[in-house]
């Protein structure tokens, strides 16, 4: 019941992007099409719950003994942005067909603040390994609702007659917005 | 290119949010008021004067292929600096900016001012395009920031200006995030087009 | 000046230095912050407990116990004393029915259990609706006010359960879990008033009650 809980908040209630704010980048910018929302998403759910796994020893095995909670930003990110590259390396070299599918997102993802957020969120909210995977799992998959759900509306809006000032990213903020006020309706069911 | 239009570059012609649409998510994500919005923006210049201060110092000794990594080290280190300033002296911001703080480590317009100039200018130029990109992105950041409070609540800063209940609720909200954000863009491109 | 080459010993290297360099003047930049941060977070306390309790001469987080509630949570009680009376306790209470999640309150108890003041401390109540309780519960307007009451006397619920509160408008579930909030900290504290912890003062009545 617990983890039913956490995914569904995760996932409608406080979704990633249209609540919290997080990994707005790539949801403005890999967005244009429902084939590249998807690929993100592959991308982002397969180094966010490696690397919500990774943070998680980190901040109980080393970060919280020796007492260093303040270098948490620091070590925490530093363990991203390597970690996608070794996912980068491995992938090349166990998987070709998925590093064809996932590999232009890869080098993205260090700089999407979902990652960082998520695995600094997982220890605000004390969640153990468990909790902590079902979350970040959750929230790609939020991100992943959010972001194709988006790539839809906007490769109809191609077809439609924009007025000239709003093209382009503004009537997308726009849509987003929409899409936000739509999720909103999620809230209090948990 | 003189140091005048290197500083104000930042904040019409290459405007981090309006024109580059860099560091999308501490815009939406704090602008419920243009206090928040002012403080986050003044804490991401400093992070973004002094990384780039230090980027541009230690260029020449950093090893191309670790290049990124070094950035990071250097851009996380200062984002704690700020984290714990403001934890220790302006309490109450920090808990309303919250997990965005850490996060200004992630916010692609650091990293990428520290790449795409600090790592190629002189140590001059490139804190004056640091505190001009930065003071721009805050002016962003307060603009939107106002945009929402006013629209939302009645307030400018914190004072009254028309009764809270008249406000369009939804412009505190996160739809009303985006939607600020949108016509914002939408208004600055047409003005743009004219000038 | 030329470039550092990209061998391997060379990348360790700077990576080994700028990491170094960071680790350190960020656990000097800890040092010197730590008094401030531990300070600015004793003196959001203390105004808290002020606010729900005024009056009182001693330094109530010294005196700080924990209860646990019912529910299991952990609630931190301040006793607030002036010379050796107690003016009051304020209590950490909190409750998870919130719209958006947790809510967590200062309460302010007179020993016999009327309520002095309340201040909220953390919740993620909708903005413009939910976060209306910072000040709704207080004012003087038809059955909103709460102070001066007492859990016991007062049935602290909203009119829409049957109780004599006027919830907030348009945000029934945050003023349910408000006020579920402070029930939370009257009943802990009344349940565990048995001890003569408060035998000093005029409600030792307080504790037989169940």
């Amino acid at each position: 019941m617990e983890y039913v809980l956490i995914v569904i908040s995760a996932i409608f209630v406080n979704n990633i992007v249209l609540s919290q704010f997080l990994g707005i980048c790539p949801f403005l910018g890999v967005s244009k099409k429902i084939s590249t929302g998807i690929g993100m998403t592959g991308a982002v759910t397969f180094v966010m719950v490696i690397a919500t796994i990774v943070t998680f020893f980190l901040q109980k095995a080393v970060l919280e003994p020796f007492g260093v909670g303040y270098l948490q930003t620091i070590s925490f990110i530093l363990v991203i942005a390597s970690l996608v590259q070794l996912v980068e390396i491995i992938l090349k070299k166990v998987s070709p067909p998925l590093y064809q599918a996932l590999g232009v997102f890869l080098p993205l993802i260090t700089t999407n603040c979902a990652i960082l957020g998520v695995a600094i969120m997982t220890i605000q909210k004390d969640f153990n390994i468990v909790e902590s995977v079902v979350f970040a799992a959750a929230n790609a998959i939020g991100f992943g609702l959010a972001l194709i759900t988006f790539a839809g509306i906007r490769e109809q809006l191609d077809l439609m007659d924009i007025p000239k000032g709003m093209k382009g990213t503004p009537i997308a903020l726009v849509v987003a917005g929409l899409l936000a006020l739509a999720f909103m309706g999620f809230a209090g069911i948990v | 290119m003189n140091q005048w239009s290197n500083f104000s570059k930042g904040f019409f012609k290459e405007n981090a949010v309006f024109t580059l649409l860099l560091g999308m998510c501490p815009t939406l994500g704090v602008t419920s008021s243009a206090i928040d919005g002012l403080g986050m923006g003044l804490a991401t210049t400093f992070v973004l004067v002094m990384s780039n201060l230090v980027v541009a110092v230690i260029k020449d000794f950093i090893p191309d292929k670790v290049r990124i990594p070094s950035f990071i080290v250097v851009i996380a280190t200062f984002v704690t600096i700020v984290e714990m300033t403001m934890q220790a002296y302006v309490p109450a911001l920090f808990d309303s900016l919250g997990l965005f703080i850490p996060l200004i480590v992630v916010n692609c317009l650091v990293l990428g001012r520290a790449e795409a100039f600090a790592s190629k200018n002189k140590l001059g130029a490139s804190v004056i395009d640091g505190l001009g990109m930065g003071l721009g992105f805050a002016m962003a950041l307060t603009i939107l920031g106002s945009v929402r409070e006013l629209l939302g609540s009645g307030k400018l800063f914190g004072t009254i200006i028309y009764p809270e209940n008249y406000g369009m609720l939804v412009f505190v909200l996160a739809p009303g995030a985006f939607i600020a954000l949108g016509y914002l863009i939408a208004f600055i491109n047409q003005v743009k087009k004219e000038a | 000046m030329a470039k550092t080459e990209s061998t391997l010993k060379n990348m360790v290297l700077t990576l080994l230095v700028i990491t170094g360099i960071a680790g350190t003047s960020l656990g000097f930049m800890y040092e010197l912050t730590k008094g401030p941060i531990a300070a600015a977070k004793a003196a959001k306390q203390q105004a808290a407990i002020k606010e729900v309790v005024p009056g009182f001469d001693n330094n109530p987080g010294d005196e700080m116990y924990e209860l646990t509630s019912k529910e299991g949570f952990a609630l931190k009680v301040f006793p607030a004393k002036k010379g050796d009376e107690l003016m009051g306790v304020a209590i950490e209470s909190m409750t998870n029915k919130g719209f958006g999640g947790n809510i967590k309150i200062m309460v302010g108890l007179k020993p016999d259990g009327t309520l002095i003041n309340y201040q909220v401390l953390e919740h993620k109540e909708t903005p413009g609706l939910g976060t209306k309780m910072d000040d709704w519960f207080k004012a003087d307007k038809g059955q909103q006010n709460i102070l001066g009451k007492h859990p016991k006397t007062n049935n602290l619920t909203i009119t829409k359960d049957g109780g004599e509160v006027d919830a907030i408008t348009a945000a029934t579930i945050s003023s349910r879990a408000f006020l579920d909030a402070v029930r939370v900290a009257y009943e802990t504290y009344s349940e565990n008033q048995s001890s003569p912890k408060a035998d000093n003062n005029t409600s030792v009545e307080e504790g037989g009650t169940e």
